[in-house]
C-alpha cells in the first residue's frame, strides 16, 4: 500500500526526502514518510501482559487491532501522561503495523539529500542505535529514525535497557 | 522448456483437476484389489483418468506425464479389450499406483512452481515389459479389429485386420435389462457409446436415453432396439452386447439393409453427438461422495452433478476468507450497535423488537457462513486406506480398516492439518500395535487385525478416534526409554497409566530398538501434537495390553468464534472460553492457603485446587487484591484444574477470535493468552488459553 503511494508521490514531489517531523520532550525527530499511515490522537488501549514497557498496549483502529509503541520509553526518556496533544503515528515497517506515540506531531519537511549528514558518534549508546542520520532544516537539526531498529528487539539491546525506576526491560 | 507458471491461468484448474482424479483413480486400483479382480467398469473407469490426464498433461506440455499416462493407458486399453484370462491383479495395482504416485510427485513439483523433471524412464521401461509380457501370453487369440473411424483417437497398439471381414452389414440388436438393475436408459446409453467404434451407422429407439429419464421405464417394458451398420462382424458384435452388464435377456442378428433404412425412417434421427460429459454420469455417483463437502480452489467453474441432482459449485476460498472476516466483522459491528449504552434507553418497543431482528438474522448469518467452510471427513479417511494397503504388503500384515461417522464435518483449515497426523497414527497402529498373523493366532485373537477410524461431534469438539486391535502400549518399556532419556519428572510409582501412556507424546520417544522404514526415529508423535496443537487441538491416548490401543484427537470445531465468560482484572478485560470453566465463586477467607512452597490453594468441597492471581501473573496495577472481594473462576483443561482469580464477572458473550498483532507475537510468546477481540462497546479483551495457564503449575 506504501508503494502505491509513493508512486503516485514520485510524479509530482520526491517522497524520498519528505520527512514527518515530531517532538519528543524538546527534541525533533523525523521518520520517512513513506513509513507512515496515519496519525491520530491517542486512543484508550489495553495493556498487553509481559511485554517491554515500551509496548504500552494494543488499540481498536476501526476494527483492527494495533500494538502502541511509547517512543518517550522507547528511548529511555521519563515517562509523561498524555494529553490532548500526544498522537499515535501508525506506521507499517515490514509487513509490521505499530503505532508509535509521541508528544506531539509537527509537520512534514522536505530534507534534500546534501542536508542530510552522517550522525556523529555520541556518547550514550542507546538512543543512537535508533537515529540513522540527521537532518538539516533552516537552523533546526531532525534526528532521522532508523525504523527497522526501532521495532527491532534483541537481547543486547535488551541489558542494556533499563527505565528509569531501575528495572531491567525484558 | 520452461514453463511461464506467471501466465498460466490453466494451472490451477489442471493442478485441481488431476489432482482429483489422481485420488479418484488410486481409490479405483485399490478398491479393484480388494475385490480381487478388475471388473469392466473399473477398467473403463481407470483408462478413462489415465485418458484424460494424458490429454491435460499433453496441453499444458507436460511430456514425461504424458507418456506415462500413455503407456498406463496402453497397458489397459489392451485390458479392456482383450480380456486377458490370467491378469497378475497385484502387480497391476503395484504398477497402476506406483503410475499415480510418480504423477502426484510431478504435480506437486509443478504446484510449488518447481519443474516437474522427474525421470519416467524406468517406470515406463517397466510398463511397456508388463505389456509385452501380457501380449505374449495371450497370443494367436482373436485380436480385435480397429476400425476406420472418423473419430480421431491415437491408440498406439498395432492393429491386426482381420482378413474375414471386409463387407459392412447391418445387425439388429435388443435388449432386456435385468429387471432391478435400475437407470436403464444411462445403461443403454453406455451400450451405445461403446459402440460407436466398431459401427459406422447406429439407431436406436428409444432415442432419448440421455436426457429422458422416463425412457427407463420404456426401455424395461419394451427393451433397447438397435439397428446398426458395421464392418466389424456378426462375431463381434455379438461378443460386444454379451458383455453388457445386467443385461437379461438379448437378441442380435443380422439383418438386411432395407430393415436398417426403414428403422431409420421411422427415427428420423442421425448419428447423435455423444458429449464427454456424459460419460461421467454413471461414476458421478461414486465420486459425487466425494466431490459433494469439497470447497476447493478452482476459479467459478461452474460443476454441475447432473446425475445426482445437488448443484454444486466450486468457489474460491480466498472468497470465502473475506466472507467470514466481513462476517465476523458484522458480529462485532452488531453489539456494538445493539449493546451500546445509549441504545439501551431508547424507550421504543419497535426498536427493540428491530434490533432483536438484527441480532437473529447476524447470528443465522454467521452460523451459515461456518457451515460452507465445512468439509466432510471422508476424503481424508479415504486416503488412509492407501497407507494400510501399502504397509500391510511390505510388513506382511493383514489389516482391515472400518470407517465411522466420516461424513462427520470440520472446518477447511483443520482438514489440512489433521491428514498428516492421521497417517502418522495409524502408521503406528499397523507398525507397533498390529502384531504379525502368527502371534496374533497364538493370543487366541483374530488373524486380521482391526483398525477403526472413527470420527464423531462433541460438544464443541470433534473427536478423531484410531483404535487398533493390537497388542496395546508396553508400560515398562515406556518407563524404561524415559529413564534412559532423562525425561523422568516423578518416580514411577507416582505416575498414573494415563500419565504414563502419554509419555509417548514427547519428542525423541520411541520404544522400537531399531528404525524401521516407517517408524522408530522417535519423530512420529511429537510431530502429531504439534500439527494438532496448531489447530487448537490435543492428544489422548489410551491402551489396555494385549487388546489395543486408542489414541483420540479432540479438535476444537471452529477456531475463529469462542462463547466466552468476559472478566476484568483492574483496567484490562480478559475473556475465558465458556467450554473451560466448571464453576465460579466468591471464596471465603478461610478457604484459601498457602502451602510451604508458598504456592496458594483454595479447598472446595474436600479438594485442593491451585489458585492463578491474575493481577500477580500478569503484573496488572489496581486489581482487587482481597480473595474473599474478587472472584474464583474453576477452569479446566486437558484434566487439570486452576482458579483463576479476578476481579469481577462482566458477562457472557460470543466473540470473534482475532489474533494478536504479529508485532506482539513475535516480540514475545506470552502464555495464556491465545488472541483478542472486541467488546460490545469497542474495547479490546484479551482471551485466555487456559491450556497454557494449566500446563504452568504441574502438580
Amino acid at each position: 500500500m506504501n508503494n502505491e503511494a509513493v508512486n503516485i508521490f514520485d510524479e509530482e514531489i520526491d517522497q524520498k526526502g519528505q520527512y514527518l517531523t515530531f517532538l519528543l520532550e524538546d527534541e525533533a525527530y523525523g521518520i520517512w514518510i513513506g513509513y507512515v499511515t496515519e496519525i491520530i490522537g491517542i486512543l484508550p488501549y489495553m495493556e498487553v501482559p509481559e511485554l517491554p514497557d515500551y509496548i504500552r498496549g494494543i488499540i481498536n483502529l476501526r476494527g483492527r487491532i494495533i500494538p502502541i509503541m511509547d517512543m518517550r520509553l522507547r528511548f529511555c526518556k521519563n515517562f509523561v501522561d498524555y494529553n490532548e496533544r500526544t498522537c499515535i503515528i501508525v506506521t507499517d515497517i515490514e509487513a509490521d503495523t505499530v503505532g508509535l506515540i509521541v508528544d506531539s506531531v509537527s509537520e512534514v519537511v522536505s530534507i534534500a539529500d546534501d542536508n542530510i549528514i552522517d550522525k556523529p558518534m555520541m556518547s550514550t549508546g542507546i538512543s543512537n542505535q535508533f537515529v540513522k542520520n540527521i537532518g538539516k532544516v533552516g537552523d533546526e537539526v531532525k534526528l532521522l529514525l532508523d525504523c527497522e531498529k526501532v521495532l527491532m528487539h534483541n537481547e543486547f539491546e535488551k541489558t542494556l535497557n533499563e527505565d528509569q525506576y531501575g528495572r531491567k526491560i525484558e | 522448456m520452461s514453463v511461464n507458471f506467471e501466465n498460466e491461468p490453466m494451472m490451477d484448474i489442471y493442478i485441481f483437476e488431476t489432482n482429483q482424479m489422481l485420488d479418484q483413480l488410486e481409490q479405483a486400483i485399490i478398491s479393484s484389489e480388494k475385490q480381487g479382480g478388475f471388473s469392466a467398469e473399473n477398467i473403463s473407469e481407470i483408462f478413462r483418468f489415465m485418458h484424460t490426464i494424458k490429454g491435460s498433461s499433453a496441453m499444458m506440455l507436460f511430456n514425461t506425464i504424458e507418456t506415462v499416462a500413455h503407456t498406463v493407458e496402453d497397458v489397459f486399453y489392451f485390458i479392456r479389450e482383450q480380456k486377458p484370462e490370467q491378469l497378475d491383479y497385484s502387480g497391476i495395482s503395484d504398477l497402476g499406483l506406483e503410475c499415480v504416485d510418480f504423477i502426484k510427485i510431478e504435480v506437486e513439483k509443478i504446484t510449488n512452481k518447481n519443474e516437474p523433471d522427474g525421470d519416467a524412464e524406468t517406470l515406463i521401461e517397466t510398463l511397456k515389459i508388463f505389456l509385452d509380457g501380457m501380449k505374449a501370453k495371450f497370443d494367436g487369440a482373436e485380436i480385435k479389429d480397429k476400425p476406420e473411424t472418423t473419430k480421431a483417437k491415437q491408440y498406439y497398439i498395432p492393429q491386426e485386420k482381420n482378413p474375414a471381414i471386409s463387407l459392412s452389414a447391418c445387425y439388429h440388436a435388443l435388449v432386456f435389462f435385468q429387471d432391478d438393475c435400475m437407470m436403464e436408459n444411462i445403461r443403454a446409453y453406455t451400450l451405445v457409446l461403446g459402440l460407436m467404434d466398431m459401427v459406422e451407422e447406429i439407431y436406436f429407439s428409444p432415442a432419448d436415453i440421455a436426457d429422458n429419464p422416463e425412457t427407463a421405464i420404456e426401455i424395461r417394458e419394451m427393451g433397447f432396439e438397435v439397428y446398426m451398420k458395421s464392418d466389424v462382424g456378426y462375431e463381434m458384435i455379438k461378443a460386444y452386447f454379451d458383455k453388457c452388464i445386467f443385461a437379461d435377456r438379448l437378441s442380435v442378428r443380422e439383418v438386411d439393409e432395407k430393415a436398417l433404412k426403414a428403422f431409420q425412417k421411422e427415427l428420423k434421427v442421425a448419428k447423435p453427438a455423444m458429449p464427454q460429459a456424459s460419460l461421467i454420469d454413471l461414476s458421478a455417483e461414486k465420486n459425487s461422495k466425494f466431490a459433494s463437502n469439497e470447497v476447493t480452489r478452482k476459479p467459478n467453474g461452474s460443476n454441475g452433478n447432473g446425475a445426482n441432482g445437488q448443484a454444486m459449485i466450486s468457489v474460491n476460498v480466498d472468497k470465502l476468507d473475506k466472507l467470514m472476516n466481513l462476517v465476523g466483522e458484522l458480529v462485532i459491528s452488531e453489539s456494538m450497535v445493539t449493546q451500546s449504552p445509549d441504545v439501551e434507553n431508547i424507550e421504543s418497543e419497535n426498536f427493540h423488537k428491530a434490533s432483536l431482528e438484527l441480532h437473529k438474522i447476524t447470528e443465522e448469518l454467521q452460523d451459515m457462513v461456518m457451515a460452507i467452510r465445512m468439509v466432510s471427513l471422508s476424503n481424508t479417511f479415504m486416503k488412509m486406506n492407501r497407507i494400510v494397503r501399502d504397509m500391510c504388503k511390505k510388513l506382511n500384515k493383514e489389516i482391515v480398516m472400518e470407517f465411522i461417522g466420516e461424513q462427520t464435518e470440520v472446518d477447511k483449515n483443520i482438514i489440512e492439518h489433521i491428514s498428516d497426523p492421521l497417517m502418522h497414527v495409524i502408521r503406528n497402529s499397523i507398525d507397533h500395535g498390529i502384531e504379525d498373523e502368527d502371534e496374533r493366532l497364538a493370543k487366541g485373537k483374530d488373524k486380521v487385525g482391526h483398525i477403526i477410524l472413527e470420527a464423531k461431534n462433541m460438544g464443541s469438539d470433534v473427536l478423531i478416534i484410531v483404535k487398533d486391535d493390537g497388542q496395546g502400549l508396553s508400560k515398562e518399556k515406556i518407563i524404561e526409554k524415559a529413564k534412559k532419556n532423562g525425561i523422568l519428572e516423578k518416580s514411577e510409582e507416582e505416575l498414573t497409566d494415563r500419565e504414563i501412556y502419554k509419555l509417548i507424546l514427547l519428542p525423541g520417544f520411541s520404544t522400537n530398538e531399531a528404525i524401521t522404514e516407517y517408524s522408530g526415529r522417535g519423530v512420529g508423535m511429537d510431530v502429531v501434537v504439534k500439527n494438532l496443537e496448531s489447530i487448537g487441538g490435543v492428544v489422548l491416548v489410551e491402551s489396555e495390553p494385549n487388546r489395543g490401543t486408542t489414541i483420540t484427537m479432540k479438535i476444537p470445531l471452529t477456531l475463529a468464534i469462542v462463547e466466552g465468560m468476559n472478566i476484568s482484572v483492574g483496567r484490562s478485560r480478559y475473556t475465558i472460553p465458556i467450554t473451560t470453566i466448571s464453576e465460579s465463586f466468591r471464596p471465603q477467607a478461610g478457604d484459601c492457603f498457602r502451602d510451604p512452597d508458598n504456592n496458594e490453594m483454595v479447598m472446595i468441597r474436600g479438594k485442593c485446587y491451585p489458585i492463578l492471581r491474575l493481577h500477580e501473573h500478569y503484573k496488572i496495577k489496581n486489581g482487587q487484591t482481597d480473595l474473599s472481594k474478587g472472584i474464583l473462576i474453576m477452569v479446566e483443561q486437558d484434566e487439570k484444574r486452576i482458579c483463576i482469580f479476578a476481579d469481577e464477572l462482566l458477562g457472557q458473550q460470543q466473540v470473534v477470535v482475532k489474533s494478536l498483532p504479529h508485532y506482539v507475537t513475535s516480540t514475545k510468546k506470552i502464555i495464556g493468552l491465545a488472541g483478542c477481540t472486541l467488546l460490545a462497546d469497542g474495547s479490546i479483551s484479551l482471551i485466555m488459553d487456559i491450556g497454557g495457564l494449566t500446563g504452568l503449575r504441574l502438580q
